[in-house]
C-alpha cells in the first residue's frame, strides 16, 4: 500500500476497498504477535522439513546449510513447528 | 426509437420477470430453489438448458453458496442474477452483507416470504427487513408489471459506475409471484437501449491481480463504513436517472415515492409493495364517501428518500402506516419506525398511526384499509395513536 493504514481518509479509499495490487499481505507482520518463539537445535535436527511443511503462516525457511530456521516477520509463536518435529529438535521460548 | 410495444400478454409474473433477465443477456444465475421464488430460478434453468440464453447457470446446494458464486462472477465481470425468500436470505445473510461492501453489483429478486416460526411459505416483509442494514440498493414494486419493468432498472442502477451496488428487488410472494397478469413486454431494442453493457471498475483476471474483501484493521474500518454509507447515499441521481430513461423508453413513470389522490389529502396511508395497489382501490372507494384520504406509496427502501418523502407529506395531518413486518419489543413495525425517525426534526409534525397487517399471506383486502383508517380516528380521538396495532389480531 501506499501508506499506512492509519493515514487514508475515508475518501481516499477505493471501491469495495480493492487493493489493486498484489502481494500486499506481505506487509502485514505477523510476528507482531508472538509472545513465545520457537529455538532450533540443530544436533537434534534430522531435516525432514517438517517443520516448513506445517507452519501456518510459511514462515519457517531452509538456510544455505540445509538446517531451519523462523522469519522474525511472520512468525506468531504458535508452537505448530515445535509439537510437528519428530525429534523434539524445536523448544518454544518465552518471548519475541 | 423503437415504438413502444403496447401489446401485453398474459403472463404468471415470474415467468415475466424471468423472462426480463433473459432479455437483460445475464451472464451467470446462481440459484437455489425456495418457494415462493421457484418458478423464477426454473423459468431461467429451463431458459438456459434449451439454449435460449446463452448463460451460466450454477446449481448450488445453499442459497449461502449461491450468493457465494454470483460474488465470484460479478467479481469477474460478469452479468450475475439470484433470487431467493424468506430463509434462503437467512441462510445468505453473510454473503449479502459482504458484496454490498465489495460493491458487487449483483441483482436479485426477493419472492418476500415470513421467516420461521412457526413455519410459513407465505407472503410478508420480514425476510427483506433482515437485511434491510446490509446496504443493498432496496426497491419494492406493487404489481406484475413493475416487477417485470424493474429487472431492466435494478441491472441499470447496479451496474452504472457512479453506483456500483447489488441491487434487492422485492416482490411479495404469491402476491405477485404466482399471479397471471397481463403484462406489455419490452423490444429487445428497447433493453439493448436502455441498459449498456457491464463495465466493472475492477475485476478478478489473472493477468492483473488484485485484492478483493481484504480484512480491514480498527485502523481503517470505520473509514470504510463511511465510505460504504456516502456511496449508497450517492447512489440517488442514478436511482432517479434510470426511471427518468425508462419512461422514455416504456411510457411508465416510475419515483423513489409515489403519491395517489394526495394532493388535498389531510390523512396518507403509506404502505410499500403490493399494499399499495390495494389502498388505491380502497381510496377511491373512500373519496366517493367524502374521506379526504390520499397514499404514499414507497418504492425505493434504501437509499431512503428522505427528501422526497417529507415533501410527499408535507401538507398531511395523519399519516397510515402499514407495515408487513414485525419488529420484536421495539416501536413498531419498520417502516413506521424510520418515517417518525425521518420527519422527527421537522417543525410541523404529522400524527403517525402504525399498523402492522398482512402477516404470512393473510389477505389484506379494500375494506381492511377501511377498518384501519376508522380504528386510526379513533385513536387519535383517544390519543392512542403512539401504540402500534397488530391489525386483525383475534383476542
Ligand atoms: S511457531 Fe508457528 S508460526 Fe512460528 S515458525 Fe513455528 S509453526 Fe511457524
Ligand atoms: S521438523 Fe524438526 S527435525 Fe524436521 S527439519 Fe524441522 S527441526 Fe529438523
Amino acid at each position: 500500500m501506499t501508506k499506512p493504514a492509519d493515514q487514508f481518509k475515508w475518501q481516499e479509499l477505493t471501491v469495495g476497498f480493492v487493493i489493486p495490487e498484489p502481494g500486499t499481505a506481505r506487509e502485514y507482520h505477523t510476528g507482531d504477535w508472538r509472545s513465545t518463539h520457537p529455538v532450533w537445535d540443530e544436533k537434534k535436527c534430522i531435516k525432514c522439513g517438517r517443520c516448513w511443511v506445517f507452519c501456518p503462516d510459511m514462515a519457517v525457511f531452509q538456510k544455505a546449510d540445509q538446517y531451519f530456521t523462523m522469519n522474525p516477520d511472520y512468525c506468531k509463536g504458535c508452537s505448530i513447528c515445535s509439537r510437528e518435529c519428530p525429534t523434539e529438535a524445536i523448544t518454544m521460548l518465552e518471548g519475541k | 426509437m423503437t415504438e413502444p410495444s403496447r401489446k401485453k400478454i398474459g403472463v404468471e409474473v415470474s415467468i415475466a420477470v424471468s423472462e426480463a433477465v433473459k432479455q437483460c443477456d445475464v451472464d451467470v444465475v446462481s440459484a437455489y430453489p425456495i418457494t415462493p421464488q421457484t418458478h423464477i430460478v426454473e423459468h431461467l434453468a429451463e431458459l438456459v438448458a434449451q439454449g435460449e440464453l446463452d448463460a451460466e447457470f450454477v446449481p448450488v446446494e445453499s442459497e449461502h453458496s449461491a450468493m457465494s458464486v454470483c460474488a465470484g462472477s460479478v467479481a469477474a465481470g460478469a452479468r450475475t442474477f439470484t433470487s431467493t425468500a424468506s430463509q434462503g436470505l437467512a441462510l445468505m445473510a453473510e454473503i449479502v452483507y459482504c458484496v454490498s461492501a465489495m460493491r458487487l453489483p449483483i441483482v436479485m429478486v426477493v419472492a418476500n416470504r415470513s421467516l420461521s416460526s412457526p413455519l410459513s411459505i407465505w407472503n410478508d416483509h420480514s425476510d427483506a427487513m433482515m437485511v434491510r442494514d446490509s446496504g443493498w440498493i432496496q426497491v419494492f414494486v406493487e404489481n406484475g408489471q413493475e416487477s417485470y419493468d424493474h429487472i431492466f432498472w435494478c441491472f441499470r442502477v447496479a451496474e452504472d459506475e457512479k453506483s456500483l451496488h447489488p441491487v434487492m428487488l422485492n416482490m411479495d410472494g404469491f402476491i405477485l409471484t404466482h399471479t397471471i397478469e397481463p403484462i406489455e413486454y419490452w423490444e429487445d431494442e428497447m433493453v439493448k437501449k436502455y441498459l449498456p453493457p457491464f463495465q466493472p471498475k475492477f475485476r478478478l483476471h489473472p493477468e492483473h491481480p488484485l485484492t478483493m474483501g481484504a480484512f480491514g484493521p480498527p485502523e481503517i474500518f470505520t473509514e470504510c463504513k463511511k465510505a460504504q454509507d456516502q456511496a449508497l447515499i450517492a447512489t440517488m441521481p442514478v436511482i432517479e436517472k434510470a426511471w427518468e430513461e425508462m419512461e422514455k423508453i416504456c411510457g411508465r413513470k416510475y419515483s423513489a415515492v409515489e403519491t395517489y389522490r394526495a394532493e388535498d389529502a389531510k390523512t396518507l396511508l403509506v404502505t410499500m409493495g403490493s399494499f399499495s395497489e390495494t389502498a388505491r382501490v380502497a381510496i377511491d372507494e373512500m373519496r366517493e364517501t367524502g374521506e379526504e384520504i390520499g397514499l404514499v406509496s414507497l418504492r425505493l427502501w434504501r437509499p431512503f428518500p428522505f427528501e422526497k418523502f417529507r415533501n410527499a407529506v408535507k401538507n398531511a395531518e395523519n399519516l397510515i402506516v402499514i407495515d408487513r413486518a414485525m419488529v420484536f419489543g421495539g416501536p413498531g413495525g419498520p417502516v413506521a419506525s424510520e418515517i417518525r425517525s425521518a420527519l422527527y426534526s421537522g417543525k410541523k409534525r404529522p400524527r403517525i398511526v402504525n399498523f402492522i397487517a398482512g402477516l404470512a399471506g393473510r389477505d389484506v383486502q379494500p375494506d381492511d384499509f377501511y377498518q384501519m383508517v376508522q380504528h386510526a380516528k379513533t385513536k387519535i380521538k383517544d390519543g392512542t395513536e403512539d401504540e402500534y396495532e397488530i391489525y386483525g389480531v383475534r383476542e
